[in-house]
């Protein structure tokens, strides 16, 4: 009866490997494509080589002689679809209608205009390559600063301006700031557009049951439950005869936190051939119409008193929206804008945003979704500040800081800190790189005539995304706790974990509070006909919402134990501990499995208490939480090739208590070289007909083992009052900390060459010719 | 239009009649019906697809399966065969080498080749080798950790 394991020690805190990985190390995992099912067909979708073109005729017919193929659907068949989703709600916002596939104009490369469907995934390409599209090419606009000029080309002919939204934000008295200054330094910096490039391509698998009416979505997607109401939606469908199954997922970096016309498309598909249909997406259709992010210009204006104390900060921030708003397109910039005074003290800004329309792939989320575009801002204006004023970049952070026992500090921006210690981790990542010795290092290699530079970041980020007045569909997050009549305990989380490791954070948590081992505890999650609703896997909100979530799913059962503990132990005094009813009188005790077991068996019930033990706890969380820390990189650079040496990288993060060191530093590890991506490598380039240069992994130049240095890492722990379990996020930390902390860096190298700013990537060739130059851009 | 092709897959013999124009990963997850192996790209850049074709990890996207006739392929779920994980499998496991675990099953077969060629590979070598294998989750470290662990020096 009594099966579940003793349990000695915390599992909390422990380098504990991963309970996901059997079924991942041994191939046996089930991702989208790897579903099969009777009489299953796939689709190809027809997609648009032109930036912005009209559709003058299209004849299927080629297509549809092809042997094998089933059907072929184009915009005029799928015209009542409901459209892809806007979830942001900015004023005055221009929303276009997004068809799910074009009906007579297509305004970006990889626009689908109509799908193949057919037996074979060989014959399903075929088909679509005999399909014929008679386009109209029209001019095209891809660079948002170009769209805003006048006479630009109109992504949308119904707005000729290319504005979809303007947005303002003040704090403080920005005039009088400015006013006031010693000394105002300004520079344009963008932050380029990046493809998140998940190693699985998006995909999905739909089968329609006519007799049920129901409908089942296989999709690889950070938000199951979001599909599930806005899928059903489109397609008229009554919500609860759609059933959305994630199974395991490849990496989602944001890519996934969206609903996507193809989703909404294969149900269309499924529901008219009444057969079950797949859709695999291929890399370079990943490339071209799965979101991008970043895609920032923005024109920064500092103000500041000769000794470096901030006064006000202006941000006039271009975004480049793409041609349609996808989930959470237009609210990107926001993000930026809330973050933008960084861990600094600052209580005057005032932030300028201009939403464009270009001939381009939509961008939204991608790891750190607007806080990256944020850090990298205000932690190189710190940099250019600190080089007016011949300060040392430490220094000037240091006196801008936010005081230890200013917390909770309330921003200009609107926001409350929730706890922070600002010089903790950037005196342990002085401390671990010897910034004395360096400075002194490079005196003597800038001697020598070396270009070595030192650089950092102190970053802070708004993570635990978030509480729900914050958010366009609900920030709290849901969880489900069971403990079966065996005693073992099945979680049902409404997050949708996709390599973060919450099968076993969470099982770390659960088998802490209720005294159970590990391997007791199963955590389901990624089936909204399974769990209950819930919100999903992004902005680092997973264990601090969802495992709070399963926290005080906890805490009520645990009120029901003790009650059958009493019961058992004819008692009125019990305490429950380790996994234990224990009278207080007797000492008598009866374990956790015994208890399950008399809750449903229910020969007798405690007073007002009903049987078995399940609680369900949907948890909002009062505020976001606020992690921060201290980047530092020491680059040399070869003036002969350009090429940027990385020569130490330091990451001392402060993400609140942790719970699990091994899962924490390869968070940290894997955001950091997504940064490392974005500041010397990545970048989406449309050229100035809208075509995607860029369009596949041989030129798109994405992180590889040998390019990447060693990231040394290490941590300070200030726990977050916002949760129970103190805890913060890491999942974006490393990405939002990275780029500023080597441009500046690469800056530093360079600067006696007078070199005040480089624009990521920073290519060998863009250095080289920099260098050429003799540091003029 | 079809051929006949006979290989040896994971130590088991096996005959199947297959269209010339399909690629060796096609041929293994939806004719073999070995889904361990993965597609990132099917252009031969990611490595998600890497198997071992007569000893030599090969990016199975790259081969038509006609071109594995007479071979012996070795892919992912071979490994653990006999009930027990590689050693490469279980260093992956420990070392905390994967995330959301779509690369894994390339780099792991990957790995294994590196550690086959040479026995006691420095960080610098290892890196290299893995030169041809995409993650986008780990940012490597714990990659080269798993397979520093195996080295005959570790």
């Amino acid at each position: 009866m009594a099966t579940t394991t003793t349990k000695t020690g915390l599992l909390v805190g422990q380098r504990i490997r991963r309970r996901e990985d059997p079924r991942l190390i041994t191939g046996t995992a089930t991702y989208v494509d790897d579903i099969q099912m009777p009489g299953m067909q796939h689709a190809c979708i027809v997609r648009s080589p032109h930036g912005a073109a009209k559709i003058k005729s299209i004849n299927v017919k080629p297509a549809l002689e092809f042997p094998g193929v089933a059907a072929v659907f184009t915009g005029k068949d799928t015209e009542k679809v409901g459209p892809v989703p806007c979830g942001s709600s900015l004023p005055g916002l221009r929303v276009p209608h997004h068809h799910i596939l074009a009906m007579d104009r297509v305004y970006f490369v990889g626009h689908p205009v109509a799908v193949v469907v057919a037996s074979d995934r060989y014959i399903a390409r075929d088909a679509a390559e005999a399909l014929e599209v008679d386009y109209e090419p029209l001019p095209a606009v891809s660079d948002p600063e170009k769209a805003l000029a006048p006479g630009a080309p109109a992504v949308h002919p119904e707005w000729p301006d290319n504005t979809a939204f303007n947005y303002h934000q003040d704090g403080g008295d920005i005039e009088k700031a400015f006013a006031a200054a010693d000394v105002i330094v300004k520079q344009r910096i963008t932050s380029q557009r990046l493809i998140p490039a998940a190693m699985e391509t998006r995909g999905v698998v739909a089968q329609w049951l006519a007799g049920d009416r129901a409908l089942t979505l296989h999709t690889s997607t950070q938000v199951p439950h979001l599909v599930r109401t806005l899928v059903a939606q489109m397609l008229g469908l009554e919500e609860n005869r759609l059933r959305v199954i994630t199974p395991e997922v490849g990496g989602g970096f944001g890519s996934k936190l969206n609903v996507y016309a193809e989703e909404a498309l294969m149900g269309f598909v499924a529901m008219k051939i009444g057969k079950p249909v797949k859709w695999i997406e291929s890399r370079r259709e990943n490339f071209t119409c799965t979101i991008h992010g970043r895609g920032h210009v923005d024109y920064f204006e500092v103000a500041a008193k000769r000794d470096g104390t901030l006064l006000g900060i202006k941000l006039k921030l271009i975004q480049d929206l793409g041609a349609y708003h996808q989930l959470l397109t237009p609210a990107i910039p926001t993000l930026s804008v809330l973050m933008m005074p960084g861990l600094y003290k600052c209580q005057n800004i005032r932030a300028d945003i201009v939403g464009v329309f270009t001939n381009a792939v939509p961008t939204d989320a991608y790891r750190g979704a607007g806080r990256p575009e944020a850090t990298h801002g205000i932690e190189r204006m710190m940099d250019v500040l600190a080089a007016e004023l011949k300060m040392d970049p430490v220094e000037i952070r240091r006196k801008n800081f936010i005081a230890n026992d200013a917390f909770p500090f309330h921003t200009a921006t609107g926001l409350v800190y929730d706890s922070g210690n600002y010089a903790a981790p950037l005196d342990k990542a002085l401390e671990t790189v010897g910034y004395k010795k360096l400075r002194q290092e490079q005196k003597e290699a800038r001697e020598q005539g070396r270009l070595m530079g030192i650089g950092l970041s102190t970053y802070g980020e708004i993570c635990a995304i978030g509480p729900s007045p914050a958010t366009p569909a609900g920030g709290w997050e849901s969880a489900t706790v069971k403990i079966e009549p065996s005693g073992k305990v099945t979680v049902m989380t409404g997050c949708s974990p996709h390599g973060q490791g919450e099968e076993t954070t969470f099982a770390q948590i659960a088998g802490d509070e209720l005294g159970v081992g590990i391997d007791d505890v199963l955590v389901v999650h990624g089936d909204t006909a399974i769990v209950q609703y819930g919100i999903g896997t992004f902005g680092s909100r997973g264990t601090a919402i969802g495992g709070t979530a399963m926290y005080f799913a906890i805490q009520e059962l645990k009120e029901k134990i003790k009650k059958y503990g009493a019961l058992l132990l004819n008692s009125d005094d019990v305490t429950f501990a380790d996994g234990v009813c224990t009278d207080n009188q007797t000492g008598k005790s009866v374990p956790l499995a015994h208890i399950a077991a008399a809750s449903y068996r229910a020969m007798k019930l405690p007073p007002n208490t009903e049987p078995g033990l399940v609680a369900t706890y949907f948890w909002e969380p009062p505020n976001f939480t606020f992690p921060f820390g201290a980047h530092i990189v020491v680059t040399e650079v070869d003036r002969d090739t350009g090429d940027i040496e990385i020569k130490r990288y330091v990451a001392v993060d402060d993400c609140g208590n942790i719970l699990n060191p091994l899962i924490v530093e390869g968070q940290v590890h894997g955001g950091v070289v997504q940064g490392l991506g974005q500041a010397l490598w990545e970048q989406a380039v449309y050229d100035d007909s809208g075509q995607l240069v860029t369009g596949e992994l041989m030129d798109y130049a994405l992180p590889k083992a040998g390019n990447i240095p060693w990231i040394e890492t290490g941590h300070t722990i200030t726990p977050s009052p916002v949760n129970p379990l103190g805890v913060k996020g890491v999942g974006e930390a490393g990405t939002i900390g990275c780029s500023p902390a080597i441009v500046n860096s690469v800056v530093d190298a360079l600067s006696p060459l007078g070199v005040r700013h480089i624009d990521m990537p920073m290519t060998p060739e863009k250095i080289w010719n920099l260098i050429q130059a003799g540091g003029r851009a | 239009m079809t051929r006949s092709i006979t290989l040896t897959l994971n130590g088991t013999k096996r005959t199947d009649t297959v269209e010339p124009r399909l690629l060796l990963i096609h041929y293994l997850r939806e004719v073999a019906g070995l889904t361990g192996p993965h597609i990132g790209c099917e252009t031969s850049l990611c490595g998600a697809c890497t198997v071992h074709v007569d000893g030599q990890a090969v990016k199975s996207c790259t081969m038509f399966a006609v071109q594995a006739d007479g071979s012996h392929v070795l892919t992912i779920e071979g490994l653990d065969a006999a009930g027990q994980l590689d050693p490469m499998q279980e260093a992956f496991w420990n070392e905390h080498g994967l995330q959301c675990g779509f690369c894994t099953p390339g780099m792991i077969m990957t790995a294994k080749q590196i550690v086959e060629r040479n026995p006691s590979p420095s960080d610098e070598e290892i890196r290299e080798g893995l030169q041809g294998n995409l993650c986008r989750c780990t940012g490597y470290q714990h990659i080269v950790n798993a397979v520093r662990s195996l080295s005959a020096k570790a």
